[in-house]
């Protein structure tokens, strides 16, 4: 079983370093948000601790554990659309120069 | 038939993952592909929850309750200017969750009596370790980026001693966990000890080499919540949390050669820390020149090209806005202007492109280093605006300079300099910047954001 995660773990490395290298610098701090709201899947961990009712220590950790990761996958899908959404808003401003310049 | 439902969701989750990642390497897909990793991950979530341990979803409802209402403002509230700290900060919540989560796996498998296996031990050991230099590594980084604790340097005498102390104490603590796993003080003590090293890791570190520790540090939260993956045999973490890792890596790489330094001259070098002896050339003899900004605004009015060099100072003095009304005005008179971004420029990767991308510079107008540098030969105006050693020709000339071999912004190759500065102190390095005396610069000294607003005013009467 170990053997096929760290299968897993190796082929994610390698999509995720082919991926992200071509992502531009222009984009890198939506990058870092990006990715930060994605780690914010370790609640998938975190609900199975404060869910499990192992003991009560268990379920203190996991619930403070499912706090931090929430706020992470809000805030940080939040932040990374607000940033987004700016980058979005320059391309009309080059279409609306490349027709200007096309209609004189 | 309810495990093959989660494990299809994760499949789900993961590819959704992969391409909104994939769609950040286009300005224009980007947000659609986002919007879409976040369906991924309601997707994950839903999937989780029917997991048959879970029987008690009071503590799992009133965790997410609170998570969302934290989220919401960190997400919606945040100014643009705090991203830094912003980011380190989530670094910082991301690490402690697969800490505690770790923590309590641990703790469940001894209090049950159970052995954990040796393999577990080692996943379990990682992802703590990893975890808590994260969390203690982020939480002073985001002090010191937001200015609670000073962004100079902290050093002191066999800094590097006591560090390898605590570092060799984790190393030993890991294997002897995994050895004997029922231990349980020396999986706690490597806990504490991780935690301490991740402090002492970036006290000594200075605010103009945060881009590279923060991105080293998303690497390592990154690991941990791999980590965590192979420790409670999850998927989903494993590749989300290489995702993150690679990502952390990329940039780290990146940013440590736009600073042509390794890691271990980050992380050990305290750069800055000895000014006196480092400051190479000293400035004696030479004179500088400062300009009005009647005659600024002139020569900006008149000028066919200007290219913009932004730095850290702009962010301070929350200039963009600024930054993008002058520009609009040179543009009007028909001059050309282009931002020039070194890739260390501000306190993150990319920071100055989110800044002026806020204040509605479109993103064409936004070059990198390498596509930009060969064009400051035809410009008129080189307008520097609160960056300092990205223009340093001394990362050029001078071998004795601690920033010598590092990639810099050619400004002085145009046919004139304009400084924006708010004094003649040097820069985060200590090092004298020659560009400054060089006979076709001219320094404006000044509040950056009150210089921008004295040169918009005089480029309306030129």
């Amino acid at each position: 079983m170990a053997i096929l995660e760290l299968y897993v773990f190796v082929l994610a490395a390698f999509v995720g370093y082919m991926v992200i290298s071509r992502v531009p610098p222009l984009l890198h701090t939506p990058l870092m948000a990006a990715t930060n709201a994605i780690s914010g899947i370790s609640l998938v961990g975190s609900l199975i601790a404060a869910g499990a009712a192992h003991n009560r220590v268990a379920t203190l950790l996991g619930f403070v554990a499912v706090i931090c990761a929430t706020s992470n996958i809000i805030g940080g899908f939040l932040i990374t659309d607000r940033m987004l959404k700016m980058f979005q808003s320059g391309k009309p401003a080059k279409d609306t120069k490349q027709v200007g310049s096309g209609a004189h | 038939m309810r495990d093959t439902l989660i494990q299809i969701s994760y499949l789900v989750a993961s590819v959704l993952f992969i391409l909104g990642l994939r769609s950040l390497t286009r300005p224009d897909k980007a947000r659609r592909g986002m919007q879409q990793a976040a369906v991924g991950m309601l997707f994950a979530i839903a999937g989780t929850l029917l997991n048959h341990t879970i029987i008690d979803y009071r503590w799992i409802a009133s965790g997410l309750i609170i998570g969302i209402v934290i989220g919401y403002p960190m997400g919606m509230w945040v100014p643009m200017t705090a991203m830094p700290q912003r980011i380190a900060l989530s670094l910082t919540l991301s690490a402690l969750a697969a800490t505690l989560v770790g923590v309590a796996e641990f703790y469940t498998e001894i209090a049950s009596g159970e052995t954990p296996t040796h393999m577990k031990m080692a996943a379990l050991g990682f992802e703590i370790m990893l975890g808590s230099i994260t969390v203690g590594g982020t939480i002073v980084a985001a002090g010191k980026l937001q200015e609670w604790i000073t962004s100079k340097p902290v050093t002191f005498k066999g800094q590097n001693a006591v560090n390898a102390l605590v570092f060799l104490a984790i190393i030993g603590m890991f294997v002897y966990s995994i050895v004997d796993p029922t231990q349980k003080w020396a999986f706690y003590t490597m806990m504490a000890a991780s935690l301490v090293f991740g402090v002492m890791l970036v006290i000594p570190i200075g605010g103009a080499d945060m881009p590279v520790v923060v991105a080293l540090l998303n690497s390592y939260s990154g690991l941990a919540s791999c980590a965590t993956g192979f420790a409670i045999g999850n998927v989903i973490l494993i590749i989300s949390g290489s995702l993150d890792g690679a990502s952390g890596f990329i940039l780290s790489i990146l940013m440590s050669k736009a600073m042509n330094r390794s890691f271990t001259n980050v992380l050990f070098g305290a750069f800055g820390s000895d000014t006196k002896a480092i400051a190479g050339k000293s400035s004696e003899g030479l004179s500088v020149r400062s300009i009005s900004v009647e005659d600024a605004a002139i020569q900006l009015a008149y000028a066919q090209l200007v290219i913009v060099i932004p730095g850290y100072g702009m962010a301070v003095a929350q200039a963009q806005h600024a930054v993008r009304e002058l520009t609009e005005m040179i543009e009007k008179r028909g001059g050309e202007v282009k931002f020039a971004v070194h890739p260390v420029a501000g306190r993150m990767p990319g920071h100055m492109n989110v800044l002026l991308a806020e204040a509605n510079v479109p993103y064409d107008k936004l070059y990198d280093m390498d596509e930009v540098n060969g064009e400051f030969d035809r410009a008129d105006v080189a307008l520097v605006i609160g960056a300092n050693d990205v223009v340093n020709p001394a990362a050029r000339n001078d071998k004795a300079s601690p920033i010598y071999g590092m990639p810099i912004l050619n400004a002085d190759h145009a046919k004139s300099v304009i400084v924006l500065k708010r004094g003649m102190s040097a820069g985060f390095a200590g090092i004298e910047n020659e560009l400054f005396y060089d006979r076709r610069t001219s320094m404006l000294f000044g509040d950056a954001k009150a210089s921008l607003t004295g040169l918009i005013g005089e480029m309306k009467n030129v």
